[in-house]
């Protein structure tokens, strides 16, 4: 099942050398549950940045 | 009454002159010299590129807005700066040449007590030959740093797509189109919305989609590379970015200093000293930045423009411009007041100030090229500098001694969302935060930065996300209800 997320990496090349997602991390990417999730806590994050960043 | 000019009505100009306005009512003048007529929200323009908006959803006429605001909205250009008056005079002015069609070339001294430098960048195109005319608008290439720029894009990227549908091939080179660029962020963006627009037409197998990139890594983004908390790892944006481009089928060049660009072909020095070509169909190749070029004057009319002024056009701030090499740098070498160090009455904000050195370390080829990406200033920090040099400002006008507030790169994150395709269910974007946005080693050992504030994702949240923040700011930019409670 994994492979059909790797079958364009050729060995030896610098797609090689670095995480290449599968199935599971591509479908949580567009999943409209959990992405709901992480619209959330992307805000928090932010919201937060921004509290720090003004002086 | 005192009057503040500002030059420049972008992110920081705008925002600046808008907050001025409000703090300061009718008891005080606030004027914005800007040549464009219209405001644009540049991170949108990415999508305009790609056909994904229309350029008049990302641009709206600021007469109205200034004329709701009470703010004086001159359409024209700063030409020249002349911060101690002239003969008879000890009260400073700029030189504004007007781009109103109503009165073309006319020329007007606008005097000031306060000064705020926001006028953005040059887009530098005259670096790299054959990379774009002055309009931006070359003839081998395309920009999306403007909107104009971008529909052209679009139109561009459209043809190849029909060739494409008709069973042509075609090359796509996007990235960095000097060794001394800026603004990798919307290059990146730009590929993965080109590669997300080609899936959607059914015709990625046809195309073979190259990053060139004057940054030694991929993620380095002008910072240096950040590291995000991600899965219990301290994780570098090399491997985020590389797993990007990777899992896209995606090719990158490293290191390039584009010399040249020719039709179909671009010709570049690698870090490494060798000279090596690339050919492509579609290009889209980011200028570097420059200062836009003005000129100053003492009161005697002798040229002080290197007073204000670095080298390449960046107003000087109180910043240490002499922290020597990279192993001497430190995060107090960045300004903090952006007031100029020789003129207390003039401040610069965002793109327009002159940093005191990169962020990432700086490299050049065996010949001596620099090749390495120059900081990054534009969005959140534009704003947010735009806001804290007002704040100072109303503070100087009310009596304040010096500047009360301070935007300090060094002291300051930054929230920043790449696109990676639209779409309202099945798009993504990279989210990420970054603190501080300059490394501070000491600080922060190994990384230079908090991990509990660095962070990064990619998925749809992040779209929804840059899709909202594109109307929210739109909002902001256009004074509507509640635009004050909007943060920068």
């Amino acid at each position: 099942m994994a492979s059909k997320h790797l079958q364009h990496i050729d060995p030896y090349t610098p797609q090689f050398g670095t995480m290449i997602p599968l199935g599971f991390q591509k479908w949580l990417r567009t999943c409209v549950i959990y992405q709901l999730f992480r619209f959330v806590m992307i805000n928090l994050k932010m919201t937060v940045l921004i509290l720090k960043s003004h002086h | 009454m005192a009057r503040l000019v500002v030059m420049g009505g972008g992110v920081a100009g705008h925002t600046a002159a808008t907050f001025a306005k409000k703090m300061l009512g009718s008891a005080h003048e606030v004027v914005v010299v800007t040549p464009n007529s219209n405001w644009n929200w540049i991170p949108s323009n990415i999508w305009v590129g790609v056909g994904g908006m229309s350029k008049e959803e990302v641009i709206f006429p600021l007469a109205p807005v200034y004329k709701k605001a009470g703010i004086d909205y001159r359409q024209a250009k700063a030409v020249a700066i002349h911060p101690e008056g002239k003969e008879g005079s000890d009260t400073p002015y700029i030189m504004i040449e007007y781009t109103d069609q109503t009165k073309p070339g006319q020329t007007e001294e606008l005097t000031y007590d306060y000064l705020i430098n926001a006028t953005g960048p040059k887009l530098n195109f005259a670096a790299t030959p054959g990379l774009g005319d002055a309009n931006g608008l070359g003839e081998h290439t395309v920009s999306v740093c403007t909107a104009d720029h971008a529909e052209h894009a679009a139109a561009e990227l459209q043809k190849c797509i029909e060739k494409m549908k008709r069973g042509e091939k075609q090359t796509f080179l996007i990235g960095t189109g000097h060794g001394m660029c800026t603004c990798q962020g919307a290059a990146f963006e730009y590929i993965f919305n080109v590669e997300h627009t080609l899936k959607e037409a059914g015709v990625r197998d046809m195309a073979q989609i190259i990053f060139i990139t004057n940054e030694s890594f991929l993620g380095d983004f002008g910072m240096g590379g950040i590291h995000f908390n991600m899965g219990g790892f301290a994780m570098s944006s090399k491997v985020f970015a590389e797993s990007l481009y990777a899992e896209r089928g995606m090719d990158w060049i490293l290191g390039a200093h584009v010399n040249k660009v020719e039709a179909g072909k671009v010709t570049y020095e690698s870090l490494d000293g060798t000279m090596d070509e690339q050919t492509f169909d579609f290009a889209m190749l980011i200028p570097p930045f420059a200062g836009v070029g003005f000129k100053a004057f003492a009161k005697d009319g002798s040229d002080i423009t290197a007073t204000l002024f670095a080298p390449n056009g960046f107003m000087k701030v109180d910043a240490n411009y002499n922290a020597g090499a990279y192993e001497n740098w430190k995060p107090s070498d960045w300004p903090r007041t952006l007031q100029n160090p020789t003129y207390k009455n003039i401040f610069a904000a965002g793109i327009a100030f002159a940093p005191p050195h990169l962020i990432s370390k700086p490299m050049s080829s065996p010949n001596g090229t620099p090749i390495n990406p120059t900081p990054p200033r534009t969005g959140m920090p534009s704003a947010m500098m735009g806001k804290a040099v007002t704040m100072s400002i109303v503070d100087m006008i009310k009596g304040a001694p010096e500047p009360t507030h301070t935007a300090c790169m060094a002291e300051m994150g930054a929230a920043c969302v790449a696109s990676a395709g639209k779409g309202l269910f099945n798009g993504t974007a990279a989210a990420m935060t970054v603190y501080p946005i300059v490394p501070d080693f000491e600080t922060y050992p190994g990384t230079g930065r908090n991990l509990n504030g660095t962070t990064g994702e990619l998925g749809l949240a992040a779209h929804w996300v840059k899709h909202i923040l594109h109307f929210v700011f739109i909002w902001k930019a256009k004074l509507r209800p509640g635009w004050t409670l909007i943060p920068e």
